[in-house]
């Protein structure tokens, strides 16, 4: 059966796809942000998972205000790099895992997460850049996607609570899918941050810090901090976090943390990264 | 609709809810159509006639052609949307933050190196609560 063997927090701030595309990986600005990443990228060239389900969120790209799904599975062969207003990024097409996502898309729906299906949906930087900061730039993605867009444009976007409970469906989801896969799961955005107004430049080390151990030693408590917390101490955008909690709940009731990094700034974000384990899981 | 939004309280914050989104359809909309290349050589070759064919409100329309990004803000724009004007424009998103924030774009840039903005009393218009800064 297919087995969900890893879970991965990360932002994913445009400017850092900016920076690799336009060969500026290797200013002082960017090499600690990068260094940051060199563990995972060695862990998961050995990992080597089949499947990502990446938890990410459009920035107003293939979601305008004409239709705001609040999860919007993509069940596509392929999914295009979007041309998000200066030209797609030059990253590979990403391929997509239709024969799993159609189970999980029909499973979670009998579950009762009443999910949008996308079966032509382009990505933008919110689903590239974590690619990039695993992958590097390789010709071709080394794994199969399923992008899971969550609505955090449009207020409110769903719960904490409710993120959690999605990832648990998703998780029986995967562990009901005959084929053997290993499969991962990303939550993407976040951490601090406030692109609008006044306030713009909120960071909160402290918050972040606390998410981040909160993850393995009280998810559940974090799942039920209600949207104004987020709102108050992350920042209005830093409330992308609650992504990372369909992340957490898809990986069953305990985890435990592989490693993380946390980097200030990429241009107006607190950068945070996690790798954590399912508690049950057994070395193939 | 509840009465009161506990979000209202958050210092130099507009939280894109039903309300603003609703006043701001048209003008998110308008920003949306900059995606494309033509659009935004239309745009840019005449502003005026090119906002003659959305229904922006006066006041939307004169923040439009000011690029006056809090006024844009407060008459329902959205970031992702509004910085879709900024691109239209060459501008880099920390120049819009900057802008927002009332600050140049070096002063800016220098405060997110040190570690960006503080939590520490820029979380309420009313005293700090205790345990600020705690999830």
């Amino acid at each position: 059966m297919a087995r969900i063997t890893a879970g991965i927090g990360c932002s994913h701030v445009p400017a850092i796809g900016a920076a690799l595309d336009n060969a500026r990986a290797g200013e002082p600005y960017w090499v600690p942000l990068f260094a940051g990443f060199d563990r995972t990228k060695a862990w998961i060239a050995r990992e080597k998972p089949d499947v990502v389900i990446l938890v990410y969120n459009d920035h107003a790209t293939s979601f305008s205000l004409e239709m705001i799904p609040t999860f919007a599975l993509g069940t596509a062969e392929e999914f295009e790099p979007a041309d998000e207003g200066w030209g797609p990024r030059r990253v590979p097409v990403v391929q997509g895992a239709p024969d799993l996502a159609w189970h999980i898309a029909q499973s979670v729906i009998l579950d009762e997460f009443d999910i949008t299906i996308c079966n032509k949906l382009d990505v933008d930087h919110g689903l590239t850049v974590p690619m990039s900061l695993m992958f590097g730039q390789p010709e071709a993605w080394p794994v199969r996607v399923i992008p899971l867009a969550v609505n955090v444009v449009q207020y409110p976007p769903p719960t904490g609570n409710r993120c959690l409970n999605f990832g648990r469906a998703i998780r029986r989801a995967v562990e009901s899918f005959p084929e053997d896969l290993n499969v991962q799961i990303w939550g993407t955005g976040g951490m601090s941050h406030q692109l609008q107004g006044p306030r713009a430049g909120l960071i909160n080390r402290e918050f972040d810090t606390a998410f981040l151990d909160r993850l393995t030693s009280d998810p559940i408590g974090l799942s039920r901090m209600p949207h104004i917390d987020y709102i108050r101490q992350a920042g209005s955008e830093g409330i992308e976090l609650v992504m990372w909690l369909i992340m957490r709940g898809a990986l069953g009731e305990d985890a435990r943390e592989l490693f993380r990094f946390y980097h200030v700034p990429a241009s107006n974000t607190a950068v945070g990264h996690i790798v954590l384990r399912p508690a049950d899981f057994v070395e193939a | 609709m509840p009465a009161e939004k506990d979000y209202d309280d958050v210092p130099g914050t507009t939280v894109f809810d039903a309300e603003r989104s609703r006043a701001g359809y048209h003008l998110n909309q308008f920003c949306m159509s900059l995606m494309k290349a033509e659009n935004r050589a239309r745009f840019k070759a005449d502003e005026e006639a090119y906002l003659d064919g959305w229904k922006l409100t006066p006041a939307q329309r004169a923040a439009v052609l000011a690029r006056d990004y809090n006024a844009m803000i407060a008459n329902g724009g959205n970031i992702y949307f509004l910085s879709k004007i900024g691109a239209t424009d060459g501008k880099s998103f920390q120049y819009l933050a900057a802008l927002m924030t009332g600050t140049t774009q070096e002063e800016y840039a220098a405060m997110m190196l040190a570690g960006g903005r503080p939590a520490a009393g820029n979380t309420s218009k009313k005293a700090p609560p205790a345990g600020a800064g705690e999830p």
